[in-house]
């Protein structure tokens, strides 16, 4: 648990830190709250020669709050989101990250750039259609949440490009509920399932359901959601929805999950989500 | 739990609050890591990523170039070694085929992170980075992690012996156990698996040594500083004189640094080859690979009753996963278990078969409990087993088949004798608490919302405060040393005391229960008796601490030590009053006069006469009030007690929580309850831990999966109950303050608690038995069986096979640290 040799300088600002990634070279990292970072280092599985820490930047902390929809700072901590009810989904999933000690430290940014499947929030941005916005010498860009994860830790964020502000809807009018399950309440998600359902007289006008963990990405249960569109929100429609949540995903088993036990968690979770959801 | 205040001379029974906890709590207190030594080197070791090979050569040059580096050594270096590192226990007329260990290994590895280099520098982090650079190349040999597989000898961990069964040990009492079970109207038969755990303190080990002038001095993290003392002298020729060591403050134990640990020989070898300190502090990865495991055993068990629920025979057939190699008492520790195999039950014919199996896995050694859990869980898993199978209530049946409380002491069918009990006690207690009738009614109306409670009992005793030495020692049971234990009484001049403890705490409270005992003695306030321990340069030979050992021997140790200078005491004083030294006794904080308590002394009056002015001792007497003693009791403690379990099963997912845990414990006349409560709300975690949630397991390549607290799940406040704890008292006759140990009980109790209320959320629907750990999948697994889809729970064996590193996901994917010292 001894991290190998690397270089450390503080940011003060984003250009500076664009500055400082593309001067260190391809194995220049940025640093957040360094939750995900620093014990990828200490097993030696990442081998950064340069860590460039935007974790003081304040211009990248905070939330902004439009009309419509709210406009996140990368460097917000997950202790900022969780305490946001107004934000919905987002605080909800957020309240259920780790413990309150990683939740002090661990940034949004940071979460959506490592793209893990296993983490909360690349799913909840999923499901909320949200999108990244990043920044390098060549400018900004914004990456819609269905184009930001690609593979196995691998996200469209480029070397050199840091992530200044992930954007939400506000999503007025949907109800939402977050499932998480693992074994213990620390852990990372087993299978966890983020729904948002828009109701009008009862029936389902608009649904959407993200899945974490179910692949090497996250996923949207694309199946589950065409068949309660439209329908009415009663459990029996809830529960056929929700047999289909794991639809055409093969996810990876593990020492905790395998592959159907994944699928069957994904069903009741699903179930339960949008019973959630529903119910608001 | 209320705190109390306690008046002077009687704190015995108070709540007092714990003396080491300022320091611990204000950040005061001296760990290994806090200690530095001028010239202070560090070391890594560079650790096999093999599970089993030849080691065919080792290129060190690279990392000797790099910056810092003092030295590296590989086994070759070490051949002036005395001795390899010690198994200590050899059973009289028991063949045990014992592995060499040395500290770095010598052309062979056997197990993932067997120490195979040691890199020296001057700086803590350079040193892992070198440790990088020693190239070793490795021809690989087949791997056997599967214990029963193992048993076959198609492939051996040790080519030289010839075969994995490493030891038979079978002990019987009171008949023919296939005659009993023939004869026995209902047989129950089970197999079930006790998975491998892991100590998990959280301070990993770690050692500093000194070589300076013909002497050596060792910091380490350990529970028995006198037993590395001892080993250092046989290992490395040195008088025992010469060598001290000192075990600082230990941030937990559990069993794993009840150890000669292999890097204790290396930091002192390569201090005495460099002239120059030398410290190793184990990182966590290295602490899940290479700090000793605990139980793995698979075993057969079989039960016979009559129709009526009298338990008639009992045989246990364990087949013990020793690892590759032995550490300080491997192969002894299911064993122990055997001592109280039958339990707080009359159980008129018994058996147990024991084989120890070598694998390509780290060794198993004591854990909380060593062998006792194991033993308990299947006794207390069979009794609900058994109730199922004669449709009897499980407390009836237990309470049928109790020793009564008449019978005490009690001798058991192997001859050990129980020295007092009283199990309806305990029980009725914890129903009391418990309430079942208004339980059952809940859990009919939780069902009907789809939440499955479920209840369990243990109703345990086990053996414990390890000693008596001839029972224990080399002629006895075969231990390489006999245990009994250690203290000094002081009293200073102006009345305070010092008290030397050759008991080794590391979290249990010594300095406090020690310094309530002593200070009855003597009428003073336990504020100025102050418990010293870990230091081999200031007490005598000690034993440490271990075995829930400490007070029952090295507390009574103390008492008898401070009795016979209270002794002394009231014979100072009766000279001074010119009275009879039967007339004087303790009260209100004096030594005085019968009947005319005004008039007598405070101990810093009598110690002013024993150092400062020797004209009012009587005539003759030696000056001073201070007293060496070591004490070897006539016989074990058996503590015992009733556990309650109440659980939810989550009938869709299968997850399983605690909801509610009910601890009647015996540990004799409490000397400060706080402290017990304190070592059941642990030694219950410790059980709930391993029932629930954590698993040390290997691949089938032998590569340690569970490498992190990421993959092996402690439990955290949040998965843990608010414990409800109760006591009854029943005296000890084996000692003069009549208590027994209580640190390992929690522990000893816990697992089938947990595991039978699973079992009574889950037999409705069909299910009678599922093996430990009751993860989710293991639990939906059952019920989908047992709903007729699926094959049951997986085997939770080792050897499972998991897609290649990195394509699980980081969050909850399988971390395999590939050796290294990272
Ligand atoms: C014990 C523990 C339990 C955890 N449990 C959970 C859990 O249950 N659920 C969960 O979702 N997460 C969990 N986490 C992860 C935690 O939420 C992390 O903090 C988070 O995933 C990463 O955020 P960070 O700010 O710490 O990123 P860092 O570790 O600092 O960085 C992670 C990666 O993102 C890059 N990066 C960081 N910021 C930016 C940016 N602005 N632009 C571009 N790249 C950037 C870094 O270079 C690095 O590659 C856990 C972590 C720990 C230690």
């Amino acid at each position: 648990m001894i991290p190998g040799e690397f270089d450390y300088v503080v940011a003060g600002s984003v250009d500076e830190a664009i500055g400082l990634l593309a001067e260190g070279g391809a194995d220049a990292k940025l640093l957040a709250g360094g939750h995900s970072l620093l014990p990828l280092m200490k097993l030696r599985f990442a081998h950064p020669s340069l860590l460039v820490d935007i974790g003081r930047i304040s211009e990248l902390r905070g939330v902004d709050t439009g009309d419509d929809s709210f406009r996140i700072g990368a460097a917000t901590r997950h202790a900022d989101l969780q305490v946001r009810d107004d934000m919905g989904l987002i605080a909800t999933a957020a309240k259920q990250i780790a413990d309150q000690q990683v939740r002090n430290r661990g940034t949004i940014g940071g979460s959506l750039a490592n793209g893990d499947s296993a983490a909360d929030l690349p799913g909840v941005l999923l499901a909320l259609e949200g999108s990244v916005t990043v920044r390098s010498r060549d400018g900004e860009r914004v990456i819609e949440a269905q184009d930001m994860f690609q593979g196995y830790l691998s996200t469209a964020v480029m070397p050199g490009e840091v992530i200044t502000e992930v954007r939400i809807p506000a999503l007025t009018g949907y109800g939402y509920g977050y499932e998480k399950f693992n074994r213990r309440s620390e852990d990372w998600a087993m299978v966890g399932v983020s729904a948002l359902v828009k109701a009008s007289g009862g029936v389902c006008e608009d649904v959407r359901i993200g899945l974490t963990h179910m692949a090497s990405t996250p996923l949207r249960a694309s199946a589950a959601e065409d068949a309660l569109r439209g329908k009415p929100l009663d459990a029996e429609n809830i529960a056929a929805a929700a047999q289909l949540a794991a639809e055409g995903t093969s996810p990876l088993g593990d020492l905790n999950a395998s592959p159907e036990y994944k699928r069957h968690l994904a069903q009741v979770l699903t179930k339960r989500a949008l019973t959630t959801a529903s119910a608001a | 739990m209320s705190i109390t205040e306690a008046p002077a001379g009687k704190s015995v029974g108070h709540s007092l609050r714990r003396k080491e906890d300022p320091r611990l709590i204000t950040g005061r207190a001296s760990y290994i890591d806090d200690i530095a030594l001028p010239g202070m080197l560090y070391m890594a070791v560079v650790r096999s990523t093999e599970a089993h090979a030849n080691v065919v050569s080792i290129d060190t040059s690279s990392a000797l170039g790099r910056p810092g580096i003092k030295a590296v050594y590989t086994g070759a270096d070490m051949s002036d070694l005395l001795a390899p590192l010690p198994m200590a226990w050899a059973p009289p007329g028991v063949e045990i085929k014992t592995p060499e260990r040395w500290p770095l290994a010598r052309g062979h590895v056997a197990h993932v992170g067997e120490a195979v280099a040691m890199v020296i520098g001057d700086d803590r982090y350079g040193v892992v980075d070198a440790a990088e650079h020693v190239a070793v190349e490795y021809e690989p040999l087949a791997v056997v992690v599967d214990v029963e597989q193992a048993l076959e000898d198609e492939i051996l961990v040790h080519e030289s012996l010839g075969t994995n069964k490493a030891h038979e040990w079978t002990m019987g009492g009171g008949g023919d156990i296939e005659q009993a079970l023939a004869d026995s109207e209902v047989v129950v038969e089970r197999r079930i698996v006790n998975h491998r755990t892991a100590g998990a303190a959280i301070e990993p080990r770690g050692v500093i040594a000194e070589y300076r002038a013909g002497g050596l001095t060792v910091w380490s993290s350990t529970q028995v500083p006198h037993l590395v003392r001892l080993f250092f002298a046989v290992q490395m020729g040195i008088s025992e004189d010469k060598v001290r060591v000192i075990a600082p403050e230990v941030g937990g134990g559990f069993g794993g640094k009840l150890q000669i640990m292999a890097e204790e020989t290396l930091c002192a070898w390569a201090s005495k080859q460099l002239g120059r300190p030398v410290k190793w502090i184990e990182t966590r990865s290295e602490n899940m690979a290479v700090s000793h495991h605990g139980r793995d055993q698979v075993d057969y068990v079989r039960m016979g009753a009559t129709r009526d629920g009298r338990i008639t025979a009992f045989h246990a057939n364990i087949i013990q996963d020793l690892g590759a190699y032995f550490g300080l008492l491997t192969p002894m520790i299911p064993e122990l278990g055997a001592f109280v195999m039958t339990g707080c039950y009359k159980i008129p014919v018994v058996r147990t078969d024991i084989t120890g199996v070598l694998t390509n896995k780290f060794f198993t050694d004591a854990i909380r409990g060593a062998g006792r859990p194991e033993m308990t869980h299947m006794l207390e898993v069979m009794i609900d087993q058994l109730a199922e199978e004669l449709e009897m209530d499980a407390i009836e049946l237990r309470r049928k088949n109790f020793i009564p409380a008449a019978d005490f002491p009690y001798e058991t069918p192997y001859g050990i004798t129980y020295d007092s009990g009283n199990y309806e006690a305990a029980l009725d207690r914890a129903l009391e608490i418990v309430d079942l009738d208004a339980f059952r009614a809940e859990q009919a109306s939780l069902r009907s919302q789809g939440i499955l409670r479920g209840i369990g009992f243990s109703t345990y005793t086990e053996i414990c405060g390890l000693a008596p030495s001839r029972a224990v020692g080399p002629s006895g049971f075969g231990l390489g040393i006999g245990l009994y234990e250690s203290a000094i009484v002081r009293v200073h001049p102006t009345g305070s005391v010092t008290v030397y403890t050759g008991a080794s705490p590391h979290g249990q409270g010594h300095e406090t229960g020690f310094a309530q005992i002593v200070a009855d003695r003597f009428g003073v306030d336990p504020a100025v008796v102050e418990v010293v321990h870990g230091d081999t340069a200031q007490g005598p030979m000690g034993l440490g601490t271990y075995g829930s050992r400490s007070l029952s021997i090295g507390g009574v140790a103390c008492a008898h030590a401070a009795e016979k200078i209270a002794q002394k005491c009231r014979e100072i004083v009766a000279h001074n009053l010119e009275a009879n030294p039967e007339d004087i006794e303790l009260r209100n904080g004096k030594f005085s006069l019968k009947g005319d308590p005004d008039q007598g002394m405070t101990l810093g009056e009598v110690a002013g006469c024993a150092y400062i002015d020797a004209t009012n001792m009587p005539e003759g007497m030696e000056l001073g009030l201070e007293q060496t003693l070591i004490y070897d009791p006539s016989n074990f403690v058996f503590p015992f007690g009733t556990h309650v379990c109440v659980v939810d099963v989550d009938a869709e997912t299968g997850k399983v929580r605690v909801v509610r845990w009910v601890a009647v414990d015996d540990c004799g006349p409490a000397v400060n309850p706080m402290l017990i409560d304190g070592q059941v709300h642990g030694g219950v975690t410790h059980g709930i831990g391993q029932a629930l949630y954590e698993q040390v397991v290997y691949d089938e390549r032998g590569q340690l999966i569970t490498g992190t607290f990421l993959d092996y799940a402690l439990p955290t406040a949040e998965e843990i109950p608010s414990f409800e704890t109760d006591r009854t008292e029943t005296k000890s006759p084996s000692n003069s303050l009549g208590v027994k140990g209580i640190g390992e009980a929690g522990t000893i109790a816990a697992t089938p608690a947990v595991v039978n209320a699973v079992i009574d959320a889950l037999r409705h629907e069909g299910i009678s038995y599922i093996d430990m750990p009751l993860t989710p999948m293991r639990v939906w697994q059952a019920l989908e069986e047992a709903r007729g889809r699926g094959d049951g729970p997986r085997a939770t064996e080792q050897g499972v096979s998991l897609p290649p590193q990195g394509e699980g996901s980081a969050g909850s994917g399988p971390t395999r640290p590939e050796g290294g010292a990272a």
